[in-house]
C-alpha cells in the first residue's frame, strides 16, 4: 500500500472523481461483470444527525436534575385501531431482519434483547422462527411482497403487523437471498428450493395503490379480530406523500427508514444512489402526520424513524424532529457482535476485516451472525449476544434521557424541533431548524424572532 | 352462549356488520350473538360484493355465499369449504392454507395468490395473475386466466381448462401448470414439458376433484421452470 503523504511529496495527486475504491470499483466491474451486491447500508457521506446539536437549557429554559428528576421514556404504538396496542418501556425497537439473512440464534439474540429492555423487535423476509417467537416478548411480524412463510396462525401469536412496502437501503427494490444462505431450513420455511439465487418480490401480489391497500388492511384486521396495531413501513423516498397514503389506508403506524438503513444483500448502486436520507426524510413524514392531525395525538397515527441510528443522541434528536419512535437494524448486529476485533484475522482471510465486514450475502460471517452454516452459527451465544443488545439499549436509552434532561424535558418525546440547531446548511434545510447561531432556517421566509 | 346446532344458520351481511359475521364465522364469541359450532354450516346473504368476506376461518366449516364478493374473499382459509355463488374480487383465496374455495362465477386479478395449500376452483374465467407466487395450492380454472399468472410460483398445481394469457409462469420455480388451451406467450424460464404418466394421473386426480372429470388429461400441455434462472449469472442478464 502506498503512504499518502509520501505520494504527495513525490508530486503524486489522486483524483476526486476517479479516487482509489472507484478505480477499484470499475476494475472489479471489468473483472467479473457482475455488479458488486453487498449488505449494509449508504456509505456516503449524507447530511446526518451529526449536523444537529441541542441547544441545552439555560436562562430561558429549566434543565432536570440529572440523577433524580423522572424523564419517560415509555411509548405506546398502535392505540388507534387495535385492541392491544404495543406497549414499549424505551422508544428504541429492533428493526425487521430476516431468518435467513440472519441465523437463527441470532435471531433468538434480538429476542432476548428487545425484551429485556422492554422493547419489540421485528422478523423478517423468511417467515416467523419459534427461537424468535418464544424469546421476543414483543414481535412486530412484518408481511411482505414475497409472503414467504406467511401463515394465519403465525399472524395471529404476532404483536402487531407490518406491511412492508419498502426500505430505506433499497426503495423499490425487492429481496436477495443468495444460494449459500438457503439452507434445507430456510428453504423448507420459503418453499423454495435449496441452495438457488432467490430473488424477493418487489410489489405485493395481490394489491396495487393505496387504495387496495386500504381493503388489504381490513383484511388483516378482520383475520386479527382487530386486536394488533398495523404498521405500513416505507423506504424513504417520497415519505410527505407516502405517510399520507399510509394513513389514509388506515395505519396504525407508519415506518420510515432512511437510506442508511441497512439491508442483508442488494446491489451496491442501488443502496448508495437510490432514497433519501433519514434526516431528510423526518420532517416531511412529521409534517404529513401534523397536517393530517394525527402526529403524537392519543388516537393517533405514531412514527418509527429508521436509518442510521447508533447513539441516544441520535435517538435524541429523530424524537426531537417528530418521531415517536427509532427502530436500529446494522447496529443491533453490531451490539450482538457482528464486526467484533476478536474476529479480524479471520475476517481478513475473506477479504475484509473488522470493522468492514459487510458481505452479510456470502453467509461466510466468522461471527455466526449472518450465516447459515451450522459450525459458525454455533460461534455465536444466543444469550451472551442477547444481554450485549440489552445493554447496548440501554445505554441507547440513558443517553437520549440525559440530553431530554438538559433540555428540560420530563418525557424524551417531549423533545422538539426547537430544541435543535443545524451544522450545516444542508442540514439545516432538510431538518428545518436554523443553523447554529442564526435564526436562518433555509427556505423559510425572514426571522422567526 | 348456547351454541347453535348443525343445521344451516344464516347470516345477513345487509343487517349484520362484516366484523361480526367475520368473528363468529372464525368461531370468536362476539356479545348479543350465539356461537357457531365449528362446523356448523353457514349461508352468508347480500354479500354486494363486500371485501374481506370469511377470512381467516379455521374450521371445518361450509360456508355458501349467496352472491358476488370483493376483495380477499376467505383470504388465508384453513380447512374451511367456501362456496361462492356468484363473481369473486381480488385475491380470492389469497394465502390459503387448507380446504377448499369454489368460485361459480368469474374471478379477478390474484385468484390464489402466495397460498400454501387447500383447492381453488374458479368455473368461469381468472383474471390476471391468477396463482402469482403460489406455494403449493392447487388451482383450477374452468375457463381462461390472464397475463401474468403463476408469476414466481413456487410450489402447487394450476390448471386451465381455457387459454392462458401472456407471460404465463414468468420466473416460475417448482410450480406445475396445465393448460388445455393456447397460450399467449410464456414467461422467462417457463418452458412446454413432457406429459408423463405421473403428470396424467395427477391432472385426472386435480380435475375429477373440481369436477370436470370428463376432460381428457392428455389434451393439455404441462408447462414448468427451465430452471435456467436459478443461480444468477451475468450471461442470462437479457433474461431479467
Amino acid at each position: 500500500m502506498h503512504d499518502d503523504l509520501t505520494l504527495a511529496r513525490r508530486g503524486l495527486r489522486p483524483s476526486a472523481t476517479f479516487d482509489p475504491a472507484t478505480i477499484a470499483d470499475i476494475q472489479r466491474a471489468a473483472t467479473t461483470g457482475i455488479y458488486d451486491i453487498r449488505g449494509g447500508g449508504a456509505k456516503r457521506a449524507l447530511p446526518h444527525f451529526d449536523d444537529l446539536l441541542f441547544l441545552g437549557a439555560s436562562m430561558s429554559r429549566y434543565p432536570l436534575e440529572g440523577y433524580r428528576e423522572r424523564c419517560g421514556t415509555d411509548v405506546t404504538l398502535g392505540a388507534r385501531n387495535a385492541r392491544y396496542p404495543l406497549e414499549l418501556a424505551i422508544p428504541v425497537t429492533v428493526a425487521g431482519m430476516s431468518f435467513g439473512a440472519l441465523s437463527g440464534r441470532a435471531k433468538e439474540a434480538l429476542g432476548r434483547g428487545a425484551s429485556e429492555a422492554g422493547t419489540s423487535t421485528t422478523t423478517g423476509d423468511g417467515g416467523m422462527t419459534p427461537e424468535e417467537r418464544g424469546q421476543s416478548k414483543h414481535l412486530v411480524y412484518q408481511y411482505l411482497p414475497s409472503r414467504y412463510g406467511m401463515n394465519p396462525d403465525d399472524l395471529r401469536k404476532a404483536d402487531a403487523i407490518e406491511i412492508v412496502l419498502g426500505q430505506g437501503a433499497k426503495p423499490g427494490g425487492g429481496g436477495m437471498l443468495l444460494g449459500q444462505k438457503i439452507s434445507e431450513r430456510v428453504a423448507g420455511m420459503r418453499t423454495l428450493p435449496q441452495g438457488i439465487d432467490q430473488r424477493s418480490a418487489c410489489r405485493h401480489p395481490d394489491w396495487t395503490g393505496p387504495d387496495d391497500l386500504t381493503i388489504k388492511i381490513a383484511e388483516l384486521r378482520e383475520i386479527t379480530g382487530w386486536e394488533k396495531p398495523i404498521y405500513v413501513k416505507v423506504g424513504a423516498s417520497r415519505p410527505y406523500y407516502d405517510v399520507k397514503l399510509a394513513v389514509h389506508a388506515g395505519a396504525d403506524v407508519v415506518v420510515v427508514d432512511g437510506m442508511q438503513g441497512g439491508t442483508a444483500a442488494t446491489q451496491d448502486v442501488f443502496i448508495e444512489n437510490v432514497g433519501i436520507p433519514t434526516l431528510a426524510a423526518i420532517p416531511q413524514a412529521v409534517q404529513a402526520l401534523q397536517e393530517l392531525g394525527v402526529h403524537r395525538k392519543p388516537d393517533g397515527v405514531q412514527l418509527i424513524v429508521s436509518g442510521g441510528i447508533r447513539t441516544g443522541a441520535d435517538v435524541a434528536k429523530a424524537l426531537a424532529l417528530g418521531a415517536d419512535a427509532v427502530a436500529i437494524g446494522t447496529a443491533a448486529l453490531v451490539a450482538l457482535g457482528d464486526n467484533d476485533p476478536r474476529w479480524d484475522a479471520e475476517y481478513q482471510a475473506i477479504g475484509s476485516a473488522a470493522g468492514y465486514y459487510d458481505d452479510y450475502q456470502d453467509g461466510r460471517d466468522p461471527a455466526g451472525i449472518s450465516t447459515q452454516d451450522d459450525e459458525l452459527a454455533a460461534r455465536f451465544d444466543p444469550v451472551e449476544g442477547g444481554r450485549r443488545l440489552a445493554n447496548y439499549l440501554r445505554v441507547l436509552t440513558m443517553e437520549a434521557q440525559t440530553i431530554a434532561r438538559a433540555c428540560g424535558k420530563a418525557h424524551v418525546t417531549h423533545l422538539e424541533p426547537e430544541d435543535l440547531v443545524a451544522l450545516t446548511v444542508e442540514a439545516a434545510a432538510m431538518a428545518r431548524v436554523p443553523v447554529a447561531g442564526t435564526d436562518w432556517v433555509p427556505g423559510r421566509p425572514g426571522p422567526s424572532f | 352462549m348456547d351454541a347453535l346446532s348443525a343445521t344451516t344458520v344464516e347470516l345477513d351481511l345487509a343487517a349484520v356488520p362484516l366484523r361480526t359475521v367475520n368473528a363468529l364465522l372464525q368461531g370468536r364469541e362476539v356479545a348479543g350473538h350465539d356461537a357457531l359450532e365449528v362446523d356448523t354450516p353457514v349461508t352468508l346473504t347480500n354479500p354486494r360484493g363486500a371485501h374481506a368476506v370469511a377470512v381467516g376461518m379455521d374450521t371445518p366449516r361450509q360456508v355458501t355465499v349467496a352472491g358476488h364478493v370483493g376483495y380477499y374473499a376467505a383470504g388465508m382459509n384453513q380447512r374451511a369449504d367456501v362456496v361462492i355463488e356468484g363473481n369473486a374480487g381480488v385475491g380470492v383465496a389469497e394465502n390459503m392454507m387448507s380446504g377448499s374455495v369454489l368460485v361459480k362465477g368469474n374471478a379477478s386479478q390474484s385468484a390464489g395468490a402466495t397460498a400454501h395449500g387447500g383447492l381453488l376452483v374458479v368455473e368461469g374465467d381468472a383474471a390476471a395473475r391468477c396463482g402469482i407466487s403460489m406455494k403449493g395450492v392447487d388451482i383450477v380454472v374452468g375457463g381462461s386466466i390472464g397475463h401474468m399468472s403463476a408469476f414466481m410460483a413456487q410450489a402447487g398445481r394450476l390448471v386451465v381448462r381455457g387459454d392462458a394469457g401472456e407471460a404465463l409462469g414468468d420466473s416460475i420455480y417448482e410450480a406445475r401448470i396445465y393448460v388445455r388451451g393456447t397460450v399467449a406467450s410464456l414467461g422467462a424460464d417457463c418452458v412446454a414439458k413432457e406429459m408423463r404418466p405421473e403428470h396424467l394421473e395427477e391432472l385426472a386426480t386435480l380435475l375429477k376433484a373440481a369436477g370436470f372429470e370428463d376432460d381428457d388429461p392428455a389434451s393439455y400441455t404441462r408447462y414448468g421452470s427451465a430452471r435456467t434462472l436459478y443461480h444468477f449469472h451475468v450471461d442470462n442478464a437479457a433474461a431479467y
